[in-house]
């Protein structure tokens, strides 16, 4: 009897507690798709946290710590306090207002009719253009070429869209003494050599982040003549097009012959207009540049003349503590080179690691400074030749690049 | 001689110059052609009905109550907290990219008192742009080639090309009208429990749920709720639940979270929206909030999709939570007081299609309403195109009667057509529309072709 009682209590406390872990019980299964697979790191989670963590003078991700200018800051409050249309959807696929501004502005540039119904799409950012950009154009098996130092949202994406990345680097002109982000090329052999019949598409930046080089026409002619032999699309990545220096000139490689149809080129308001967070464009805010363009009142212009001083500043800083900058002709960032510091990088931590992400992290918990390792921006078969380069955005407020140089300073003295 | 030069110039050249020329040419624009396709995921997705319907209707002449967006102001104080955020220079820049810390740590406060649970700002929460974002990321994160979804008819439209391109196979169940009475109410349609279980097998990843649902405007109850929560513990499947509409719930009814039934959290995402909580569809921000185990692959989609949403929007909607958490459950609450305003619109808006010898379907959620037109016994065969009744209708109407809505077959698959094809769907969070110059004017026109 007694045993019985016991067997039925038993029984009783089983079933609730099967009960209580059928529910705790997600999924025996994978939950997650395969296309998320190996692309859940992110150098900007990563690097962002532990700059807020130690409080360092970040010149880290990419982002003006000054204010936009005047004149769009007013036409977003216009927006604001426009009829109540102004707050609800608008046309899918770009506000009319600001595609017809677009394709005006840019049709002026490349020199060929762009409509503004049927060759724009408005995006979330440049980022999402990219995300567009990839799932519409890129299936299984497909092979992309990146140039490396890449942002590094390309490869995750062309993952994501079940592509294969293929990378070719840029690389210091043999010879001569590497000063400027001009002096690193593509060979065009090494170029060829990647193309197979599975290629679909080349992924190019220029301005390129982070190493700042500004394709000249005649490597921009050696890459088209290539997508044109081969039938490639190209994805040109252009959002740094107004922050160009020292007069190197920013080309379309669009506007190249036979280049126009199998060419999608991506642009930012954020970074045209100093307002990332905005993600989103306003119409006025080229609808100005429009009638300015080419002025010394021209934001485009104004942009990149004040980056100018900034970008020298920093150089001479670097160089004084002991790293080798290379000189940026385009875009808002600078890589230095680390090989001649000697620290004792003493973190057991992160000591397998490459030698740029550990050298970025005691940077910023030793000195209070946060930058961006460069072979983040390599593929791992050629992180390892890059790992000696570490990079600095210099679209900051006077008193954020005083305060580095303070620290560039201290650290030189005591050396 | 140059490739590219031979494309551009290709109807320059003649067959009198040499005839191989002429055809490697044409060769060569033929190879060109075939090579630029599109990626398969995207393949039979390029109809959408807004774009087919949102264009027609934009004619000023036409009262517009197909797509679904508000032409009532959004409230002053979120306009005037967009404006103050965009005036602090940190505000233009990058935020976080899983979510602006104000605004999900309001998110967790307001969505923690309604479910009655703790819910982690960081990692049970994404921001997204708009409840499409977060149904996008949804499915992105968790549905594969093989996977089977279930999905509700009508369902809002973009539920099944966003299963397809994400690899999945829709399957798919129809609300069913109560047998034996015409339908005059969103309670008048059910789900029948018997039908629903046998959609359910073991490739079966998700069902999507949507309450309040669009178009019909139906308010899932707790027990219709259970049913589907049983099936989902049974089958180890997860839940998708799209509550845009959430807080517009009329007198008489509730919302309930199907995410708050016992071992329903460890396996829902729910996606809420700001567009509809606040009357702003045009800032495009929305949420998924759901346990860490799901919604942590919907941020790493979201790191490689868009990485971060705008910031000064993100402000400005937290600001608007943060005011009406402190209100909520009294009528100034802005989720209250949007319902009850809509309430009055519904029932203008049902009183008129009744007049008009229509037969409308009043909701119980949402601002939308069905309306069916059979009594109208309106011939078009005149139309030639093959197209289901209702976007036959709805196209006559647009031309004939200058009124725009949406067809309800746009919200079906293939073969619940024939049950869906005599409803037409109207949105009635209008301000000007429903006006009674335009009422009287609607039923004129009205009578002027019955009679």
């Amino acid at each position: 009897m007694g045993i019985i009682r016991n067997l039925s209590t038993n029984l009783t406390v089983i079933r609730q507690s099967l009960l209580r872990n059928h529910q705790k019980t997600i999924m025996s299964r994978k939950v997650h798709a395969s296309r998320t697979e190996g692309v859940d790191k992110n150098v900007w989670v990563e690097f962002t946290q532990l700059a807020a963590d130690y409080k360092a003078v970040n010149l880290g991700q990419g982002f003006p710590d000054f204010s936009p200018p005047e004149f769009i800051r007013e036409a977003f409050c216009d927006a604001v306090k426009g009829g109540p249309a102004m707050h609800q959807y608008t046309r899918a696929f770009g506000h009319p207002p600001l595609v017809k501004i677009l394709a005006k502005f840019f049709s002026r540039i490349v020199g060929h009719e762009i409509d503004p119904l049927e060759d724009i799409l408005v995006t979330v950012g440049a980022y999402q253009a990219l995300f567009s950009a990839f799932q519409a154009l890129i299936d299984e098996d497909d092979e992309v070429i990146i140039v490396e130092p890449f942002f590094d949202c390309y490869q995750p994406m062309v993952v994501m869209a079940g592509g294969k990345p293929v990378y070719i680097p840029l690389r210091p002109r043999e010879g001569s003494a590497v000063l400027s982000s001009g002096d690193w090329v593509l060979s065009a052999e090494e170029l060829a050599s990647k193309v197979t019949p599975r290629t679909k598409a080349i992924v190019i930046n220029t301005p390129n982040n982070p190493l700042g080089k500004i394709y000249k026409l005649e490597e921009l002619q050696m890459i088209a003549d290539l997508c044109i032999k081969h039938d490639l699309l190209c994805f040109s990545d252009e959002v740094y097009e107004w922050l160009t220096y020292d007069g190197a000139k920013h080309v379309k490689i669009a506007s190249l012959p036979g280049m126009r149809e199998r060419t999608i080129t991506i642009g930012s308001a954020g970074k045209s207009f100093s307002a990332t967070g905005w993600k989103e464009a306003v119409a006025r805010g080229f609808e100005r540049e429009y009638e300015v363009f080419g002025t010394p009142e021209s934001y485009f212009q104004q942009l990149p003349a004040m980056l100018h001083s900034k970008r020298q500043k920093l150089a001479t800083c670097l160089q004084s503590a002991g790293l080798n900058p290379i000189m940026p002709e385009g875009g808002y960032f600078m890589i230095a080179d680390i090989s001649s510091i000697e620290v004792d990088l003493n973190d057991e931590s992160n000591k397998d690691e490459p030698r740029d992400f550990r050298f970025v992290k005691w940077l910023i918990k030793e000195k209070g400074l946060a930058t961006i390792p460069v072979s983040a921006f390599y593929s791992s078969e050629h992180g390892k030749e890059f790992d000696k380069y570490i990079r600095f955005c210099f679209v900051k407020e006077d008193s954020t690049l005083k305060a580095a140089e303070d620290i560039l300073k201290k650290w030189s003295q005591k050396e | 001689m140059n490739f590219a030069w031979h494309l551009r110039n290709g109807s320059r050249l003649t067959c009198r110059s040499a005839p191989a020329a002429c055809r490697r040419t044409f060769t060569a624009q033929h190879v060109m052609m075939s090579r630029h396709t599109h990626a398969k995921r995207i393949d039979g997705l390029d109809k959408n009905v807004w774009v087919a319907f949102t264009s027609v209707a934009a004619d000023p002449s036409i009262v517009n109550l197909g797509q679904g967006y508000p032409d009532i102001p959004p409230p002053s104080y979120v306009k005037e907290a967009l404006a103050k955020a965009a005036s602090v220079d940190r505000m233009n820049q990058y935020t976080r990219g899983f979510g602006h810390p104000s605004l999900v740590k309001a998110l967790s406060q307001v969505y923690g008192k309604v479910c009655g649970r703790q819910i982690d700002p960081f990692k049970e929460i994404l921001v997204t742009v708009g409840g499409y974002g977060s149904l996008f990321s949804t499915m992105q994160a968790l549905v594969e080639e093989g996977d089977e979804v279930i999905i509700i008819e009508p369902f809002f439209d973009c539920y099944v090309p966003m299963v397809r391109m994400a690899g999945g196979k829709p399957v798919l169940i129809p609300l069913r009208p109560k047998p034996g009475k015409i339908p005059t109410s969103s309670t008048d349609w059910y789900l029948d429990p018997d039908e629903l279980s046998r959609k359910f097998n073991s490739r079966t990843k998700a069902i999507i749920i949507n309450t309040p649902n669009n178009p019909i405007g139906k308010v899932f109850t707790r027990d219709e709720l259970q049913v589907i929560a049983d099936l989902c513990v049974k089958h180890d499947t997860l839940c998708f639940s799209d509550e845009v509409y959430e807080w517009l719930v009329y007198k008489g009814h509730e919302h309930v979270k199907i995410a708050s039934l016992p071992g329903m959290w460890d396996r829902t995402i729910t996606i809420g929206s700001a567009g509809k909580t606040f009357s702003v569809t045009g800032w495009k921000l929305g949420w998924s909030i759901g346990p860490e185990s799901l919604i942590k692959h919907l941020q790493t989609v979201m790191q490689n999709s868009l990485y971060t949403c705008p910031t000064p929007l993100q402000e400005a909607v937290a600001q608007g939570f943060l005011l009406n958490y402190e209100m909520m459950g009294q009528p100034e609450c802005y989720f209250s007081s949007l319902a009850e305003e809509l309430e009055g619109k519904r029932d203008r808006l049902a009183a008129i299609l009744q007049e008009a010898g229509m037969t409308p379907v009043v909701p119980e959620g949402g601002y939308f309403m069905l309306v069916d037109v059979t009594p109208l016994d309106q011939d078009l065969s005149h139309m030639t195109e093959d197209e289901a009744y209702d976007y036959k209708f709805v196209k006559w109407m647009i031309k004939e009667k200058k009124l725009a809505a949406i067809p309800v077959t746009a919200f079906v698959g293939e073969e619940s057509r024939k049950h869906f094809e005599k409803y037409i769907r109207l949105c009635f969070i209008k301000v000007r529309r429903i006006s009674l110059r335009s009422c009287i004017l609607f039923c004129t026109l009205w009578y002027f072709v019955i009679l």
